[in-house]
């Protein structure tokens, strides 16, 4: 049966249609071959999830090597979430990209931008779906490489610096956890992460498994913009083409965040991560840090991009906030916020790119008056900024709630008092959003008012139509992060 | 979710908010009109009880929970949305209306939500909707909509924290009376009185409110303190706290509305003082208190919605707010004249008006719960309540010199609210039992003895001749002077005035100086430090990147090494 071979097929599907893109050398064939790949990745990661829900971790021995052997992928509910994310989120970025990309990138390289974004999805499914050290620092490589290219295409040329910037630090990331994967194979022998998980605990206080634990830390932590190793992102971020930030934001650094609570919570294990090292208050007080000094670096950004980068980065420290409480209620409503907030700051970036088109450029001065040139986009801006904020009725909310009730449980009144305190400084950066679009002139050039092509307008709604849904509807999110979280703690046993 | 979930009220109501921003003209009219009574009857068509049971966030919670106290508060809200569309039907503003009935929704969901989850999201959801109303007022309300929502924000955030310990600690989730007895529970006791607009935040509320729109202020005065009421007597009746807190509130608010010279401020400080009667009875917590607090908080949303649109008529008419720039609009306003001459009736609590037969239980109840100091301080807050609203406000905005002010009476709809609410103040002094019956506990009680009638208008008479006597001193000092007027009320009780004077010199000298001065400077810090040309918010240089990453590495090196 074809469903079987789904995890595969996921990764594999627009790591095939890539190069096939490129040979077409035609922007619109990518654009359609693209928007083929992603529908099916979203249907086939769908699958996934619902299979796992009913039937647990399914094992796929890539080329009939059985693991340890060969590569083994294997999903459960926690990865199949990620990946129904990082595919459903691309699906929905496609029917944007094809006005948005004509708009930024030049005809004759508009193929490449497809095949660059194929690769990059490749890359991240890969990095979600597989249960193999070695294999996820191949597709980690194989999305950072493309990500840089991606960003790279910005119009502005301060793309390139940003995405040099972002190739050093990536690169440095990257290299940081293969130095920690070689230092764990070094201690067990093995890359496949649930046998390194059954043979860890008799290592794990040894220097090679300690010294591991630290690099892949700081590995990933840079790939996913852990304060402090933040400072590439908002270049990346307000740089990239407008559907390039609205993909990576919601997916890149979310799929990083998976992959350090995959190795902390089923290769480690919460007692070597939590107990053994002091990593819970060391990520803690980076995650609070994110927080607020970032909000606050939100709060006086003349760019929107630029503010939603550093909202990311705050937004990240919720997620690790989640994780340091070491429990399965904060991983749970880390996953929670994960999701939700990939789907909120996607829904953001995807705004702006419209708001770029029509009202050239995302400078806050371009904002301005943006409450009677673009109506619906502003409304909608500010639903997302709700969400931000935690405001009851939107995704946003459900996941903090979800950290709040979770540090509280954990005794941890200071982290609950932290999130909640933080949430006062989202409200003043997206304040300057409602103070520029609703309560300023539109400037002297502004083009008369009108939405952005609905094309470009639509998946932008469809997505922050998926925040209030999420936040009216919280259970099935909520629901699927404790499974998620259960998974992902379930395997160190 | 039973068949008695579909008819909530404040869903309704909400849902009319968000449909009228779509209409036009009359059918936009005939549904803001229609909209509130019909929440009126869907009320009362639901049996008392729990109802709409349905799951949030993995928590049991019940969107309806109908008794007496909801059902009173809840009525009370849908008359008051009723009579504010029919004041408001002439308003420019396309947003504020169905903003206002989203939030007149939303206070109605939360005085009947069942569990303090869906308390909170009507909480919320008050919040975001006062601010609309707020914000529609145009450019000169939008710091003060910036202020009042962060404010709001606040409260809600300490009010999420507060629920969510609660639940942590005892997987409950229904509100039902408690004790601040934990941290969890004292925060949302705080974000219950913030709301209430309790010390020492109750600036926020004459911060924001005459900000509003001439009829934006009928709306906001009604809901926001009133819910913040209904949870106080739901959930901590008999709170000792409460009790000084609530007369400091009474205090307050007396001060500064008898010195305040802006009409609409002097009405804000008011609501503060009038509430503040309502949360010390909340404190006493007796049925009779409790009976008294949810009583007078019916009848001031009566006459505080009637004075407001009063004074709302003559600054549409004229534009002008302070009290000093008016004067003589009774004979060209005979109908706002007479409105504010019945809500000031009531407020000061005069005999055969709503404001008696409610104020006069709440110093009953302190009476029987042998609380002399707190009978005998209310009592001096009624001499001044008088004084500052019943005779200073309607003089001097209608009476008094001729200002001259070409001026003439609101339109039919407007006079119609004023009507209905004049009406119905005059209608519950006359008649109190049918408000009587209403009340959450069984009333034995009677506001018309001689001894009470006696001794409210000697204390009313007492007020008249001190203001007959100050008269000449007030014309005297009109305008920017009545503001920096203090010593009028030092002199006028020392005894009670000197220390508060004090202490609020203290709150605003010591505490607020020194805290703006700081929130300048950090704000300055942090714009500084965050912006595109700060020292963090600037593209960094790659070293200095990496510089990070090999500090941090070694710095988890470190602290695993063993």
């Amino acid at each position: 049966m074809l469903s079987q071979h789904f995890p595969i097929l996921l990764v594999a599907l627009p790591l095939i249609a890539a190069p096939l893109i490129v040979l077409g050398r035609s922007g619109f064939l990518g654009w359609i071959a693209s928007l083929a790949v992603t529908g099916a990745a979203t249907l086939m990661a769908g699958a996934l999830l619902a299979k796992t829900t009913a039937a647990g971790t399914i094992s796929y021995a890539v080329g009939s090597w059985p693991p340890p052997w060969g590569i083994e992928y294997r999903v459960d509910a926690a990865n199949a979430l990620v990946a129904l994310l990082v595919s459903a989120v691309a699906l929905v970025a496609m029917p944007y990209a094809r006005r948005s990309v004509s708009a930024e990138i030049g005809q004759d390289r508009q193929y490449l931008f497809y095949a660059l974004l194929m690769l990059c999805l490749s890359g991240l499914l890969g990095m979600t779906l597989t249960g193999d050290a070695f294999n996820l620092f191949v597709f980690l490589e194989i999305s950072s490489l493309s990500t840089y290219v991606l960003i790279a295409l910005g119009r502005d040329r301060r793309a390139l610096t940003a995405a040099y910037q972002y190739l050093i630090l990536g690169t440095t990331g990257a290299t940081l956890y293969v130095i920690g994967v070689g230092m764990l194979y070094l201690a067990t022998g093995t890359l496949n992460l649930a046998d390194m998980a059954a043979r860890l605990p008799d290592v794990s206080d040894t220097r090679p498994g300690v010294a591991g634990l630290a690099f892949i830390t700081a590995g990933i932590g840079l790939k996913f913009a852990l304060f402090p190793l933040h400072a590439w992102l908002p270049g990346a971020y307000t740089y990239a083409p407008s559907v390039v930030s609205a993909f990576l934001a919601a997916t890149a650094t979310k799929v990083s965040a998976y992959v350090l609570m995959r190795l902390y919570f089923s290769v480690y294990g919460v007692d070597a991560v939590f107990r053994d090292m002091p990593l819970g208050p060391v990520l803690a007080v980076l995650s609070v840090a994110a927080l607020f000094v970032a909000s606050a670096a939100a709060i006086v950004q003349r760019d929107l991009k630029r503010l939603l980068a550093y909202s990311s980065v705050a937004q990240m420290g919720y997620i690790t906030l989640g994780i340091s409480l070491g429990s399965a209620t904060g991983l749970a409503a880390a996953v929670a916020h994960l999701v939700n907030h990939g789907v909120t700051k996607g829904a953001l970036f995807l705004l702006a790119g419209g708001i770029a088109l029509r009202a050239g450029g995302t400078g806050l001065e371009r904002v301005a008056g943006l409450g009677r040139t673009m109506p619906l986009t502003a409304f909608a801006f500010v639903v997302g900024g709700l969400s931000l904020i935690g405001i009851p009725g939107t995704a946003g909310f459900a996941s903090k709630w979800a950290l709040v009730s979770a540090a509280i449980g954990d005794g941890q009144w200071w982290v609950a008092a932290a999130v909640l305190l933080s949430s006062l400084l989202a409200v003043a950066y997206v304040w300057r959003f409602v103070e520029c679009a609703y309560f300023r002139d539109p400037p002297q050039d502004a083009p008369a008012p009108g939405e952005a092509p609905a094309d470009m307008t639509g998946p932008a709604l469809a997505l922050t139509a998926a925040v209030v849904a999420g936040g009216l509807l919280a259970a099935p999110v909520l629901e699927a992060s404790a499974r998620a979280a259960a998974a992902l703690m379930g395997l160190a046993r | 979710m039973g068949a008695s979930a579909f008819l909530h009220p404040g869903l309704w109501l909400a849902a009319a908010g968000v449909a009228a921003f779509f209409l036009r003209g009359r059918a936009r009219a005939a549904l803001l009109l229609a909209a509130p009574l019909a929440a009126l009857a869907f009320l009362w068509l639901i049996p008392d009880g729990a109802h709409g049971r349905w799951t949030f966030l993995g928590l049991e919670a019940t969107l309806l929970r109908v008794d007496r106290l909801a059902r009173l508060f809840a009525t009370i809200f849908a008359i008051m949305a009723f009579a504010g569309a029919l004041f408001a039907l002439r308003q420019e503003s396309r947003i504020e209306l169905p903003a206002a009935f989203v939030y007149a929704g939303a206070s109605i969901g939360a005085v009947l939500a069942g569990d303090l989850v869906t308390l909170f999201l009507f909480w919320e959801l008050m919040a975001v909707g006062s601010t609309l109303v707020l914000w529609s007022a145009g450019p000169q309300a939008w710091a003060a909509s910036r202020r009042y929502l962060l404010m709001h924000l606040l409260g809600g955030v300490l009010l999420m924290a507060g629920i969510a310990g609660h639940v942590a600690a005892t997987g409950q989730v229904a509100f039902e009376a408690m004790r601040p007895d934990s941290v969890a529970r004292a925060l949302i006791l705080a974000g219950f009185l913030l709301n209430a607009g309790a010390p020492p935040v109750s600036a926020w509320l004459p911060d924001a409110y005459p900000e509003s729109s001439w009829s934006g202020m009928v709306f906001l005065a009604a809901f926001t303190t009133k819910t913040a009421v209904y949870v106080l007597l739901r959930g901590f009746a008999g709170t000792e706290i409460l009790v000084p807190l609530g007369l400091f509130m009474v205090f307050y608010g007396i001060a500064y509305a008898i010195v305040e010279d802006d009409m609409r401020r002097l009405l804000a400080y008011s609501i503060v003082s009038q509430v503040g009667f309502m949360v010390t009875a909340a404190g006493i917590g007796t049925a009779m208190a409790v009976n008294g607090a949810a009583a007078h908080a019916f009848a001031h949303i009566l006459y505080k919605g009637l004075l407001l649109m009063a004074v709302g008529a003559v600054l549409r008419e004229t534009g002008e707010r302070r009290l000093s720039a008016l004067g003589g609009l009774a004979r060209r306003m005979p109908v706002a004249a007479a409105g504010a001459i019945v809500g000031a009736l009531s407020i000061s609590a005069f005999p055969l008006t709503s404001g008696f037969v409610t104020k006069s239980m709440i110093s009953q109840a302190a009476a029987d719960a042998h609380l002399q100091a707190v009978w005998l301080a209310l009592a001096a807050a009624s001499a001044g309540t008088c004084l500052y609203a019943g005779l200073k406000l309607p003089w001097f905005a209608f009476f008094e010199r001729e200002s001259g002010r070409p001026a003439k009476d609101p339109p039919a709809t407007m006079r119609a609210a004023i009507g209905l609410l004049a009406f119905l103040c005059l209608a519950l002094g006359v008649a109190p039992g049918a408000l009587y019956a209403l009340l959450p506990h069984p009333v034995d009680y009677g506001p018309y003895t001689a001894g009470h009638v006696v001794a409210m208008l000697q204390v009313l008479l007492f007020s008249a001749l001190a203001f007959a006597l100050l008269l000449p001193v007030l014309r005297r000092a009109p305008g920017g002077r009545m503001r920096d007027a203090d010593w009028l009320w030092r002199r006028l009780v020392p005894g009670i005035w000197a220390p508060l004077e004090a202490a609020m010199a203290a709150l605003r000298g010591g505490i607020t100086t020194p805290a703006t001065l700081f929130a300048r400077r950090a704000t300055d810090a942090i714009a500084r430090f965050g912006a595109p040309t700060g020292a963090f918010g600037r593209v960094w240089a790659t070293r200095t990147m990496m510089v990070w990453v090999v500090l941090l590495l070694a710095a988890l090196l470190l602290l695993s090494y063993r």
